[in-house]
This record gives C-alpha cells, sequence and structure tokens, in this order.
C-alpha cells in the first residue's frame, strides 16, 4: 500500500463517519421531540455534511482518478464503506440519539483539534473549521446527556441503557491498524492513543455530573474500518443512494 | 401561558443583537426548560444565518405588556406633537445610529 492509497483510505474514514452519523441525525429532520430539538439535530446533521463534502472533495483529489464527492457518497457499496459502527447505530429514543452524538463528539473534537497540526494542509484547515463546531456539538450532546442521567428516573434509567447499548461500539473508534500506523508516521494523523485519552476524560467528567454509570470496557465490536458493517448500514444506503441508483446522473 | 402546563416547557422570549454596540432586539419566542437551554435553543434556531453576536433569554411571564384596550389613551395623545420628533436638526455626517 503507497502512502497515498493509505491517505486516501483515511480520508475516507474520517468522511464516512460524518456522512453516515448526518444521515442518522436527519432522519430525525421533522420528527424531532420539541421543535428547538428538531432544528438542532438538522444544524448539527449540516455541520457535519459539510465537513464530509470537503473531506470528500480532498480525497477525490488525492485519489486522482476524476471521481467526485458525489460519487463516494452515492455510488459505494456497503462494505467500501469505512465508518466507524457507532455512527451508524439506529436512532432509537432521543436517549440513544443523544448518547451516539455524545461518544462521537467526545472522540470528534480532541481529533479536530489534533488534525489542526496535520502535515497535510488541506486537512489542517479542514479541521480548524470544524473544531468549533465540534465544541458546540460536545457542549449540546453533553448538556443533554446531564440532563437525562440527573433527571427522572425513566430518563436515568433510558440514558444508562443507551450508554450501555451504545458503549460496545466505542472501541472500533480506536482501531489503529496499517492504514492509521501509515498517517501517524507522516504526521498526518494524530496517535488515537491521546485522543482515547482525552475522550476517557470527558466520558468520565459528563458521567459524574450526569450520575451514570460508565460500563466497563469488556468485549469490542470492530470492523467498521475495514468496512464491516452491523446489518443496519444497508438499510441506511439503501435510502441514502435511492434516487442516484435509480435515476443514475440524475440532478436537480 | 403556558408556565401553567406541566407537560410543557416554559416560554421564553429572544433577543438577539446582531453588532457589538446595537440594541438586543426582540427575535421570537421557543419553548425550554431552563436559561441555559433558552440560550443554546435560540442559538440554533435563531442564529443560523450568523445573525446574532449576543442572546438574551427572558421568561415570558416577566414581561408586563400594556393593555390594547388602554391603547387610546398611552398612544394617541402623540398624534399631534410633531415637534417632539428630532426632525428639525440637521444629522451629523456619517452617524448612523441616532
Amino acid at each position: 500500500m503507497t502512502e497515498q492509497e493509505a491517505l486516501f483510505t483515511y480520508l475516507l474514514r474520517l468522511g464516512d463517519d460524518l456522512l453516515i452519523l448526518s444521515h442518522r441525525l436527519g432522519e430525525w429532520c421533522g420528527h424531532g421531540p420539541v421543535l428547538e430539538e428538531d432544528i438542532a439535530l438538522a444544524n448539527r446533521a449540516l455541520d457535519h455534511i459539510g465537513e464530509a463534502r470537503n473531506i470528500y472533495d480532498h480525497a477525490v483529489k488525492v485519489e486522482g482518478k476524476g471521481r467526485t464527492e458525489d460519487d463516494l457518497a452515492y455510488l459505494r457499496n456497503e462494505r467500501q464503506f469505512v465508518n466507524t459502527l457507532l455512527a451508524e447505530r439506529p436512532n432509537g429514543d432521543y436517549a440513544h440519539t443523544i448518547v451516539r452524538s455524545f461518544l462521537f463528539d467526545a472522540y470528534h473534537l480532541p481529533l479536530a483539534e489534533a488534525l489542526t497540526k496535520s502535515s497535510d494542509e488541506q486537512i489542517a484547515a479542514i479541521a480548524a473549521k470544524a473544531v468549533k463546531e465540534a465544541q458546540y456539538h460536545l457542549k449540546h450532546s453533553s448538556d443533554w446527556l446531564i440532563r437525562f442521567g440527573d433527571g427522572t428516573e425513566e430518563s436515568h434509567r433510558r440514558a444508562q441503557q443507551a450508554l450501555d447499548e451504545h458503549w460496545t461500539y466505542t472501541g472500533d473508534l480506536f482501531v489503529q491498524d496499517e492504514v492509521h500506523q501509515a498517517m501517524v508516521k507522516a504526521s498526518i494523523a494524530p496517535d488515537l492513543n491521546t485522543i482515547k485519552a482525552s475522550f476517557d476524560a470527558t466520558v468520565d467528567r459528563v458521567m459524574a455530573e450526569a450520575t451514570l454509570k460508565r460500563p466497563a470496557d469488556g468485549y469490542m465490536m470492530s470492523g467498521g474500518r475495514q468496512g464491516k458493517h452491523s446489518e443496519h448500514l444497508g438499510f441506511l444506503l439503501a435510502e441514502m443512494q435511492y434516487l442516484q441508483r435509480a435515476y443514475p446522473g440524475a440532478q436537480w | 401561558m403556558s408556565d401553567d402546563n406541566k407537560n410543557n416547557w416554559p416560554l421564553w422570549e429572544i433577543f438577539i443583537q446582531s453588532k457589538r454596540g446595537l440594541e438586543h432586539k426582540h427575535v421570537g419566542s421557543l419553548h425550554a426548560a431552563d436559561a441555559q437551554m433558552a440560550i443554546e435553543n435560540a442559538r440554533d434556531v435563531y442564529t443560523r444565518r450568523q445573525e446574532g453576536n449576543s442572546i438574551w433569554v427572558v421568561p415570558a411571564g416577566a414581561i408586563s405588556s400594556s393593555q390594547p384596550d388602554d391603547s387610546a389613551m398611552l398612544f394617541d395623545p402623540a398624534d399631534d406633537k410633531t415637534y417632539r420628533h428630532p426632525t428639525f436638526y440637521q444629522m451629523p455626517e456619517g452617524a448612523k445610529y441616532i
């Protein structure tokens, strides 16, 4: 594997996390628990899509095969997506949605901060823009998680349940394979152990305030980075890609 | 007022300052459980298109309003007092916000 191929794969990982999560958040549009949250989730989905587009745009240039960002989003199959498993988890109830975002944000913010120092100038520029958004995302999801955890008996129970269910998927965020090691060596990406330390600190801080119990690090699901996904991703792609699959090249 | 309704969050009136030095303008209202949530909701609902520099939130119940029935008494007497308008002065050049 050349460094160029590794960089392309790494960019896909960054972009796919955001695209898939943004689609999940977009599924709430018009169904939010209150108007204010409906808009908050749509805003956040748009932030994620915006960042994903910048990353895909960079990725297709690195690849140099004349593909476009739309080709990456709409014309790849399930096994070609390399998003982390957490991103494709179904929305569930609002506690599930908030916990999924919280766990992702606790990873995404320190990652974006670290990527501002990437030796790849394009990645550094994209990350610099993403940091401010990611700060707000983490604040939004943390505030809600604290309200749920420290709220009523039912909200506490649901938040803890969502946390326990999603926790198994957090290990996949920190897998460092050959591709990632090549990126670390080229000073393009940070060592994920440093991101994990920051993730742990955020989780512990918010868990304490939310009076929730941090689940034990038991068996962790993994495989997202190799394109091995849960049964949920295929359905998500079927909906997201329907139009381009049914009417190839359609524009409006 | 929805404050009495246990199933709804209280109503907040939202004021946004678009630029430093300008006034906070009323832009609308929204529901939130407390002031912190009201500020975050206001950020998401009312400042999506760069409208904001600062946000004030006020519990709608804390605002006292004049009665429509009193409007004749309150406002009509000003009708024929044009001398109260500062139209007899020249605006200093370059002064935008007077």
